[in-house]
């Protein structure tokens, strides 16, 4: 029982950070309509960033964050203008082959120069944890790490929600969002609109990655298991519904841990992929998704 | 005898109300035009015959069975056509192609066999020549041009041989020779039987070609008859003048 | 022009099926054309799908797999491959039987891809790719977890090796392959050219409007699937037996998707010989790619790998979006009307041709 109630709450923890992540790629195909395959990446290519502030020049993982976001913004907005911008048609399709295709650059690259053995980021704060309390007379303790992390997602998603709806850039990013045509005949600039999102979108995958290197080891092949989950957490909340994110993250994360306790961890990953299929019978367009309508 | 009817038929959108207790009628046999201001309801109430919109409530009679929220398939091969202000026809395929998708035949052997074949091809042929774009028949579609275009959407539709043809806005966007090419053909099949109902704004159009005339305004009829009783009616003029 | 292509294509098939008798290559050439010609026959099959509809169906690897480990578990629990058959009053050798479950193999590929495919394409354009993904990962997953004790987990299954000694030994391979390509080649001309193909084609135009038009756009998308499924079924059996064993990392392997998506549009989508094309010169090129001595000498082969799969992709996905094949279709009709026109021909239809994008049909013959 106390397991259950320690996965359930390490799920909501770390539901957080991944709810950050696919936010990230559910703004992205929100405004732009692409699908970023190469998020899973990117988020391993962030904690590699990290663990190499760390190794080399001893930085905090917490205070690196602040090297390592804008970097990765930068990275976004680099992709965006190299790799997105000269699609011109059935830009969607397009856009998952050519994120794929970046995807495996960056991780052929990040096998080169870190190979393939696995590594973690540790910290104080990532063995150390505090007592919680007592169920059925077993001890409750939870890492530091999986609060200081929730935090640090409490934090951004703030940001990032205070960001849309309290700013005149949130504004006409929302505006893009609903229409991009309409949104260009009134004067925005959709392009550095999407560039910019696009930025944002990966800069997030900083935070995410720093939090995700910190629970587990890993190496540059762990961007499947991870994009895969990020894919299913936006179609199940669905696309372009950054509530979706939030959800389907928190979901799949509370589901996945207390099925690693009760049953073991290498059912975790089916467990998600199952789900998904079943809520896409009942409901093709995901929890907050929009009913595509038949094209009129 | 009314061929096609909708009864009470509302629909909304988020807060919009598009259609609201919408009830029309369609004469057999008979050309009826459909006009009305801009958001007035009329593409909504064809996408919601030809099953491309769900009713929130109210029904819609074909021959006297009702065929409410019937899928675009279903609706189709019952007989009733209808085209698109958009154009909607295959680009990548070739114009003969586009006219073989809508002959398509039901049964498996049908779907076995070459697409060229004898009967269908000289049907596609005839109407290909009827319209008048026979000339470009193994052009891919995207290359025609809007008038063209529109021939072609016209002329798969009649592949199918139905009852009733929907036309939304067939004049729009078009030259006056194709125009009077339009009605001409929508004059002749309508003489071997087929019943029309033709929204447009093309006011010229409409008078000229219409045996009736039904007019839509905020979702709901406000006025039916001749083209010049529609004309002269006073409510019509002030929904399109204060609209 | 079609008896030209008719009899190019006779030519290109007797040259195949002599290339390993009369040609006598080494055994690693034969080993990249056993490769080549698998990678031919499932392209050519993806593309029946995918190319015609417009879908595309990532994680098809998932059938690929599943028609791997088929075979594999027959054969371990019938104990095929290990004594003669005999059927039909023929004696089948030892070594030869497990081909003959290789269809049988592709039947459960395609049965598997009747529910996943339904499931699948209850979904649109976007979400499609995407799911099918995440249930390419659910097949990883469950032959990891040793599924019902079937799978024999991470560990997988093994064949009985048969006895032939190189270089035979590719030799029954290389034609079983050849074979399915042969058959999928000619199901792909086949639907590209019937009705049904049709209904395909106008689904990727505008699925919608096919659907108002009265084509039945789910039971043909489907139809297509399971086609599909079928035959990466039987190229995966195939496949594990020519590897001798098969178990989850290798027989669901998502670099093989990614290939399979990139031959087929480098090749051109849609086309009858593009995904031929796209798998003939990407295996090329990878088995030259191999030999190059800094990859050989490289610590981490693979992340070379990775990347220039990855820019290759890129490369064609930018430069030549609709492949090579429409593309040189496109320059050969520019060509052909700069000719004409230079010796005076007024051809107004040519010239509307020009314009032409995608293969659309014109006549039949190689798409």
């Amino acid at each position: 029982m106390a397991n259950i109630i320690r996965g359930i709450i390490e799920g909501l923890l770390s539901g957080g950070v991944y709810a950050l992540m696919a936010a990230g790629l559910s703004l992205i195909f929100g405004v732009m309509e692409i699908i970023n395959i190469a998020q899973g990446v990117l988020v391993i290519l962030g904690a590699y960033l990290s663990y190499q502030l760390q190794q080399t020049y001893h930085i905090d993982l917490f205070v690196g964050l602040l090297i390592t976001m804008p970097i990765m913004f930068l990275i976004g907005l680099i992709i965006e203008l190299l790799f997105i911008r000269p699609l011109k048609r059935e830009r969607t399709m397009f856009s998952i082959l050519v994120t794929y295709a970046v995807a495996l650059i960056i991780e052929g690259l990040l096998i080169l120069a870190f190979t393939n053995t696995p590594v973690k980021l540790s910290a104080w704060y990532v063995t150390a944890s505090v007592y919680v309390g007592t169920i059925n007379g077993t001890q409750l303790y939870i890492a530091y790490i999986y609060i200081f992390t929730f935090i640090l997602s409490v934090i951004l998603l703030g940001g990032l929600f205070w960001l849309l709806y309290r700013t005149e850039f949130g504004s006409t990013l929302r505006a893009s969002m609903q229409n991009r045509t309409a949104a260009e005949l009134i004067g925005i600039n959709v392009e550095r609109i999407s560039a910019i999102t696009f930025g944002i979108g990966v800069a997030v995958t900083a935070a995410g990655g720093m939090a995700f290197g910190t629970t587990r080891t890993f190496n540059a092949n762990d961007s499947y298991d991870l994009i895969s989950r990020l894919l299913v957490i936006i179609v199940l909340g669905g696309m372009g519904s950054l509530r979706g994110a939030l959800v389907g993250s928190l979901a799949l994360l509370v589901i996945g841990d207390v099925t690693a306790e009760i049953w073991s961890a290498s059912w975790s990953s089916t467990v998600f992929f199952v789900l998904l299929v079943v809520l896409l019978l009942v409901r093709p367009q995901g929890l907050f998704g929009q009913r595509e309508g038949r094209k009129q | 005898m009314s061929i096609l009817e909708a009864q009470n038929v509302s629909k909304a959108f988020g807060g919009i109300q598009a259609l609201d207790a919408c009830s029309i009628s369609v004469e057999q046999g008979k050309i009826t035009g459909l006009i009305g201001p801009n958001g007035s309801g009329k593409t909504t109430l064809f996408n919601v015959i030809t099953g491309y919109e769900r009713v929130d409530t109210g029904t819609i009679t074909f021959n006297g069975a009702p065929i409410t929220n019937a899928p675009p398939d279903k609706v189709f091969r019952l007989g009733i056509g209808r085209t698109f202000q958009l154009t909607r026809i295959f680009s990548r395929l070739t114009v003969l192609e586009n006219m073989h998708v809508a002959a398509q035949r039901q049964d498996l052997r049908g779907l076995l066999s070459r697409w060229s074949s004898s009967h269908e091809q000289r049907r596609a042929l005839e109407l290909l020549d009827f319209v008048g774009i026979a000339g470009l028949k193994d052009l891919p579609a995207g290359n025609l041009s809007y008038g063209q275009k529109k021939l072609l959407e016209f002329a798969f539709i009649l592949i199918a041989e139905p009852q009733v043809i929907l036309l939304d806005e067939p004049a729009g966007g078009v030259n006056p020779v194709m125009i009077r090419h339009l009605a001409d053909r929508i004059r002749l099949l309508n003489q071997r039987g087929v019943t029309f109902l033709v929204v447009e704004h093309n006011m010229e159009f409409v008078m000229g070609l219409c045996d009736s005339v039904t007019v839509l305004h905020r979702g709901t009829k406000i006025a039916e008859g001749p083209p010049e009783t529609v004309r002269t009616n006073p409510e019509v003029l002030e929904a399109y003048l204060g609209a | 022009m079609r008896m030209l292509k008719i009899v190019v294509l006779l030519v290109l098939v007797v040259v195949a099926v002599l290339f390993p008798l009369q040609i006598s290559p080494d055994d690693t050439t034969t080993t990249v054309a056993v490769f080549a010609l698998m990678f031919a026959a499932w392209a050519t099959a993806w593309n029946t799908f995918s190319g015609y509809t417009g879908y595309i169906a990532l994680g098809h690897a998932a059938f690929f797999g599943s028609g791997a480990y088929a075979l594999a578990i027959m054969c371990q629990r019938w104990h095929v491959g290990l004594s003669d058959v005999s059927l039909l009053g023929l004696i089948i050798p030892a070594d030869y039987a497990p081909f003959l479950l290789v269809p049988v193999a592709g039947l459960i590929a395609a049965l598997i891809a009747v529910p996943v495919g339904w499931i699948a394409l209850h979904t649109r354009r976007h979400t499609f790719i995407v799911v099918t993904i995440a249930i390419f990962f659910i097949f990883q997953l469950l032959a990891e977890n040793n599924i019902g004790s079937l799978t024999g987990g991470t560990a997988g299954l093994e064949f009985h090796n048969p006895s032939w000694i190189y270089p035979f030994f590719n030799f029954p391979f290389y034609y079983a392959m050849l074979i399915i390509l042969v058959l999928a080649l000619l199901v792909s001309w086949w639907v590209r050219h019937s009705k049904y193909g049709l209904g395909l084609l106008a689904i990727r135009d505008d699925e919608d409007r096919a659907l108002g038009l009265g084509v039945k756009t789910g039971p043909s998308k489907l139809v297509a699937y399971v086609i599909s499924a079928l035959f990466a079924g039987m190229l995966g059996g195939v496949w594990g037996y020519f590897l001798g064993s098969v178990f989850p990392q290798s027989a669901y392997d998502p670099l093989n998707d990614i290939t399979l998506a990139l031959m087929a549009f480098m090749g051109g989508l849609g086309t009858l010989s593009g995904p031929i094309i796209g798998a003939l010169i990407i295996e090329w090129a990878r088995q030259n790619f191999e030999s190059l001595p800094f990859i050989q000498n490289a610590q981490n082969p693979s992340g070379y790998y990775l990347i220039i799969y990855g820019a290759l992709f890129l490369i064609v996905v930018l430069l030549l979006p609709e492949g090579i094949v429409p593309t040189a279709r496109k320059w050969w009709m520019r060509w052909r009307s700069r000719q004409q026109s230079a010796s005076g021909s007024d051809t107004p239809g040519q010239a509307e041709a020009l314009a032409v994008g995608q293969a659309g049909s014109g006549e039949g013959g190689n798409g």
